[in-house]
This record gives structure tokens, sequence and C-alpha cells, in this order.
């Protein structure tokens, strides 16, 4: 029944499962940085800043994710030639899902942690300013140590549908296992049995994901 | 605690009962709908593609044309239904063997072609068109041999049969482009990120013949893969396979199987094989 698993080496089952754990690896790097950078935009005294931050938010989490990746592809690479570095379409392919991955999570990072930013009582933000921190210092020293603390849960969310979002990079041909999946459909005829699998797949990468972050976001919080 | 577990597995008893029964009675509504048998004032279902230009698309009038279209047409007229009975249901390729084994349609005329692995699932008619592997390149383009391809950029569409035949055999060092459909393909071949596109004559027929596209493409006429394409049938159903098949050999000797050839792909300079012979399988 599962024998055909094994004809499969281009990418094989693991390795398509191990090009979505780099996906949703380096594209949560990228959100996390972007999105913490956003969040610092839309708490800061700069009104443009803000501006800027609310408007980046509200545009990028409306639009489809689909659109996004293949506007990466379609219009970045194949219209305007941004090539990323490479004219191998496997390696262009992987940058740009990444690139569009992160723009996509960022908008639901940065909210993310400006609901932690919410968390943190007005007292200790006054009390910064009153000692003579910068908004920046209030912010690292102060601010962001208390509401990252706060947000584990929520950004495991983010994590979570990001895991399962990177399937959309199989639009533009990154060979990860949503890719691989339409692969076997094509050849086998045994759509339920292969969607099963990679079910399975998708559970056993996200249900520790879920988990681990789960018992850390109880640990780490902050009691108040 | 104890009251909370219980009322939580009643509510998930609750909701599993109510989707059972959610599914019963769509399934055997389907049931009657498509296995209503040939003949009478009722209706037939037929699944084709619905965004294949050239063989099986839906207009923006909701109207449908192409190849497989007229084909599945003409059988479903000598299995006794008139134009207006057919209701043309979408049938993408990872669903065909689920739509016809729950009897969602009756027959499947959409770029099916027969495999050993699909004769497994869903019995055959056919095959009513022999088609090729084939790339689609600018009119200006100067590629004219499978082995131009290594080290060019050639686009497909993800998982397909094509993009696979490439990576195995064909090309193996070409660099392929995968994208989710043939339009995205036609687009980076238009704007000239890719040097070619790979699939079916038929389907890049199709993309070829479409007014926007007019004069920009041509086909460069290599054989690399035989496609035979079928219509699909539930498994078992020996007497609509029979009777499909006698239809598609009568649309072939009433020259209606040309018509059809010529009035679907007729403008991208497509030159077709004869019509197959049914049970004939081109390896």
């Amino acid at each position: 029944m599962f024998d055909f698993l094994s004809d499969y080496d281009n990418p094989t089952l693991l390795g398509a499962f191990w090009m979505t754990v780099k996906l949703t690896f380096f594209s949560g790097i990228g959100s996390l940085i972007w999105g913490t950078l956003l969040a610092a935009m839309r708490v800061s005294p700069v009104p443009l800043m803000r501006g800027f931050g609310t408007a980046y938010v509200n545009i990028v989490r409306n639009i489809p994710l689909t659109v996004i990746i293949i506007f990466t592809s379609l219009g970045l690479a194949d219209t305007f030639r941004v090539t990323m570095g490479s004219d191998d379409f496997k390696v262009q392919g992987f940058r740009l899902a990444i690139l569009g991955l992160a723009t996509y999570t960022a908008a639901f990072v940065c909210e993310a942690i400006r609901s932690g930013i919410n968390t943190v009582p007005l007292g200790q933000a006054e009390a910064a300013r009153a000692i003579g921190l910068t908004f920046s210092q209030n912010l690292r020293l102060v601010i962001l140590p208390q509401a990252f603390r706060s947000v584990i849960g929520p950004l495991a969310n983010v994590l979570i549908a990001l895991t399962k979002n990177t399937t959309v990079a199989a639009a533009i041909g990154v060979a990860e296992a949503a890719y691989l999946m339409k692969t076997m459909i094509e050849n086998e005829a045994a759509v339920l049995l292969i969607g099963a699998i990679f079910a399975f797949g998708f559970v056993v990468l996200t249900l520790p994901t879920g988990l681990i972050l789960g018992w850390l976001s109880k640990r780490l919080a902050v009691k108040r | 605690m104890k009251l909370r577990k219980v009322s939580a597995a009643a509510a998930a008893a609750l909701v599993l009962s109510l989707t059972a029964t959610a599914c019963g009675g769509g399934d055997s509504d389907k049931d009657s709908a498509a296995g209503s048998g040939s003949g009478g004032g009722d209706k037939i279902k037929v699944g084709i593609k619905y965004d294949q230009p050239g063989l099986g698309l839906k207009e923006a009038d909701g109207s449908f044309s192409g190849f497989d279209v007229d084909v599945a047409t003409y059988v479903a007229k000598e299995l006794g239904y008139d134009a207006d009975q057919i209701e043309f249901v979408e049938t993408k390729s990872a669903d065909r063997e689920n739509a016809l084994a729950r009897g969602d349609v009756k027959f499947i005329a959409a770029t099916y072609s027969i495999t050993d692995e699909r004769k497994e699932k869903v019995d055959f008619a056919g095959p009513y068109l022999l088609a090729h592997q084939d790339l689609l390149i600018k009119s200006d383009s100067d590629i004219s041999e499978a082995t131009d391809l290594n080290g060019k950029n050639l686009c497909s569409v993800t998982g397909s049969t094509s993009a696979q035949n490439i990576k195995d055999e064909i090309a193996p060092k070409a660099n392929l482009k995968e994208y989710g459909g043939y339009s995205e393909c036609i687009a980076a071949l238009q704007s000239g990120a890719v040097d070619a596109v790979t699939t079916d004559d038929s389907i890049l027929a199709g993309f070829a013949a479409q007014e926007q596209y007019k004069g920009q493409f041509k086909l460069a006429g290599l054989k690399l893969s035989n496609e035979n394409y079928g219509i699909g049938v539930k498994k078992g159903d020996t007497e609509t396979v029979n009777k499909i098949n006698a239809a598609l050999e009568k649309m072939v000797s009433d020259k209606a199987w040309d018509k059809a050839v010529t009035d679907n792909f007729g403008p991208a300079n497509y030159k077709n094989e004869p019509a197959p012979k049914i049970g004939v399988i081109v390896k």
C-alpha cells in the first residue's frame, strides 16, 4: 500500500518535508525580525512610522498569500528580473518563497507583539521614561522583554500557521511537501491515501511545536 | 470537571452523528442524479476541465468550448442526450478517479491520459486523441531538438507528467521553473523569463490559438512522449465503455472528429495525428 513512496527521489518524502522545515525556519526568522520592527513602528512617537506600520499590516494581511507568492515569482523575478542572487530557478524559487512568506507573516507577528506590548502595565513605560531612558532604550530594555514573554502562545499560533502556509510555495515550484503531494497524486490515482500521508506529516511537524511552545509560554509568563 | 467531560463527549457524539447523516443524504442524492441510466428526459453529467483553452474551457458567459467538450457533446448525443441535457462538471486532475467512483459524473473527457495506474481505478473508452509532449516557444526562437534544452529555461506545471519527464529523462540539466497553472508559464514565456513552455501539444496549441497570443508563439514539433487521451468511465461499467467506443468510431467516420480538431487547434499550426484506433494505445 505504501510501497509507491520509495519511487520518488526528486524530492524524497523526507526531503520534501525537510524543505518545508527550512522554509518555515528561514521565513520564521525573517518575519520575527521584520514583525518586531513593524510593532516598534506602530507604537513609536513618530506619526510617519506609525502610519507606515498601520498601512503595512492592514494591506499585507488582507492580501491572499497565494497572490503574494505568485507575485514574487511572476512579478519580481520574471518581469522585474529580481533574481535573488541566482539564475537557478530552484534556488530562486526558494528565496522568493521565503521573501513572500516573511513579508506576509510579519504582519501577523507584528500584531501579536503589539498585543504583548499592551499587556505591559503603563507604569513600566512611565517609570522608564522617568529615569531618562530614550524611546528605543525603553522598548529594548523594559517593554519588549516583558512583551515577548507574554506572546509566546500567540506567536506559536502564527508559527503553526506559517508551517502550513509554506505549502503555497508549491505554486512557484519549490520542492516542498505540497509539491511532492501534487506529483504523487498525478501519478498514483490514490488521492485520499496520499492526502492522509501528508496531513499526518504536517501534524508530526506542528503538534510538537505547539506543545513545546505552549509549555514555554506557561513557564516564561510574567507573573503579575 | 466530570460533568464537563460528559457534556464534551455528548457534544462530540452529536456533531459526529450530524455530519455522518449529512454525508449519507448527499451521497444518495448524487447517486440518483448520475446513475439514472441513458435515454429519456434526464440530464447527463460529464466531467471536463474548465481551464484549458482548446480542450475544455468555461467561457466568461458560462458556455463551454474546446475539443474535449466537442467530443463529450458528440458522445452524449450518441448515448441519447441532447446538448441541453448535458451538465458539464469540473473535474480537476486530482479528482477524476474519485468523481467517477462516487458516480458524480457519467464519464470524463478531460485531457485524461490512459496509464496503467489509472486503469486500475477506472475504465477507459477510446483513445480519442494521440497527443505528444511538446514545447511552446516564441515565434522567433530557434529551439528545434530536445538536446537543445539542457541549460535552457523551461516552464511547466507543478507535479505534471510533463515536468517529471523533463527532470527524469528528456533534459535533466534544463533549468525548470514550475508554476501552478499553464497561464503563469505562458506569462513567463511572454516576458522572456523562460525560453519554452512544455506540456501536451494539444494543450499548448489551445493556448497559442487564444486571441491575445496569436502570432507570438509556435510549437517546436518535438514528439517527446505519447499521451493517449481516453474517456474515463466508472470501473466495471463495460456497457457504457462499449457505447462510447461506438460513438467515437462514428465521430471519426462522419468527419465530425476532423472538424473538432480544426476548430479548436487550427490557428496554432498544430499538426494533429490521425484519429487513433479504438483500444490501440501508443506507448
